[in-house]
């Protein structure tokens, strides 16, 4: 009996070393979160459902004009941007380090602007219309 | 999609008015509160249908050697790629000039997206990506749209463009890509909060004050006004569009 309980220890024991073994093993994404303060939301409630609030807050600023709203794009591209890049794209930017290690394709960034604070040459129409 | 729901404007304003009655604002007498109806849209409010925003050109003020509306609207709506194809090129607003053969009378204007109360872009689009805002901005929802170019045939005055090439220059506020329709928005960004479009703050810059933008329903607006006031012309009237822009002198 004694030897069956030992036998059964040691396995338990090898079991949790394995599996922490294999949890160190697992890589993780390199997210850098460059900007300082607050987010909108919890960060565990941002990695869940982030894709949700953009989702709605696009259709109901597009179709009903609503601004202003909690979630927006050039909200988190202004505080996420990487600092040496500008961009929450790249190897090391906010969105794109985490989406390619999930493997889940962004379509974002094919016509929004993922650098913070970009400005298209001469933007700020009336400005350029006088020069 | 969602459409303007008039549920939620509802509770929006009930919500207001308890607000307002909670801070004493705007209270003409127990129990009667005056909700007064922004024009850009307060911050959390949709915008209105009793907003019609509109346009009124003068021809007879606009110069054919100026083109200043254009540059305006390409800057702040980050037009800056170039095509191969200059017929690919992107065109939310351009100059025409017109010459009558008989009496050799010439006019120049700006043709932009007319922003009609009864769109043909909206009619046809298979996908609901074309829509009108409830205050009379007709747009194209480019997260719906799968660049079939049907609404560019629909549309009498050829106000509408097909993204060609992949684009990196956007202008945060004004997202666009290629294997999208495009037309202009009225500069929807800069409505939306209170501003005017960049083309009609160009030409007054320029000093030719030939445009002019405002709230077509509201008739104490200088455009309602001169609307009132002046015979101005719908192109394409017999289409029956009732369009938002409007010519004075052609």
């Amino acid at each position: 009996m004694v030897r069956l309980l030992a036998l059964m220890a040691f396995l338990i024991m090898g079991a949790v070393a394995s599996l922490a073994a294999h949890a160190a093993g697992v890589p993780k994404p390199m997210v850098k979160v460059e900007g300082s303060g607050q987010c909108v939301a919890a960060t565990e409630e941002m990695r869940l459902n982030h894709m949700n609030m953009l989702g709605h807050q696009r259709d109901r600023t597009l179709r009903q004009g609503i601004r202003g709203e909690k979630a927006s794009l050039i909200g988190c591209v202004n505080c996420h941007a990487s600092k040496t890049t500008g961009s929450v794209l790249g190897k090391d930017g906010f969105c794109e380090s985490c989406h390619s290690f999930a493997a889940v394709k962004v379509d974002c960034w094919q016509c929004h602007q993922p650098k913070a604070g970009h400005k298209t040459a001469g933007a700020n129409g009336a400005a350029g219309a006088k020069q | 999609m969602t459409e303007p729901n008039d549920k939620s404007r509802r509770g929006f304003l009930g919500v207001a008015a308890v607000g307002a009655a909670g801070l004493g604002v705007a209270a003409i007498a127990p129990g009667f509160h005056l909700i007064e109806v922004s024009q850009a849209g307060a911050p959390g409010a949709g915008v209105s249908n009793k907003v019609r925003w509109g346009m009124l050109i003068d021809t007879t003020k606009c110069a054919s050697d100026c083109n200043a509306c254009v540059k305006a609207c390409n800057t702040e709506n980050g037009i800056t790629e170039t095509v191969k194809d200059p017929r690919q090129g992107s065109q939310w607003i351009r100059k025409l000039d017109l010459k009558d053969p008989k009496s050799g009378l010439t006019h120049s204007l700006p043709m932009l997206c007319q922003h009609c109360e009864h769109p043909p872009c909206v009619d046809v689009c298979p996908t609901g990506a074309s829509m009108k805002r409830a205050d009379g901005i007709v747009l194209v929802d480019r997260h719906t749209c799968i660049g079939c170019r049907y609404c560019m045939l629909a549309c009498p005055y050829k106000a509408r463009s097909f993204v060609h090439i992949p684009l990196t220059e956007q202008n945060p506020e004004v997202p666009r890509g290629q294997g999208c329709v495009e037309s202009c928005t009225f500069c929807v960004q800069r409505v939306d909060k209170g501003q005017i479009p960049a083309c009609v703050e160009a030409c007054a810059n320029a000093e030719h004050n030939a445009m002019l933008f405002g709230d077509l329903n509201d008739p104490n607006s200088e455009i309602a006004q001169r609307v009132a006031q002046v015979k101005t012309t719908q192109v394409r009237a017999d289409l029956k569009l009732n369009v938002g822009v409007r010519y004075q002198g052609i």
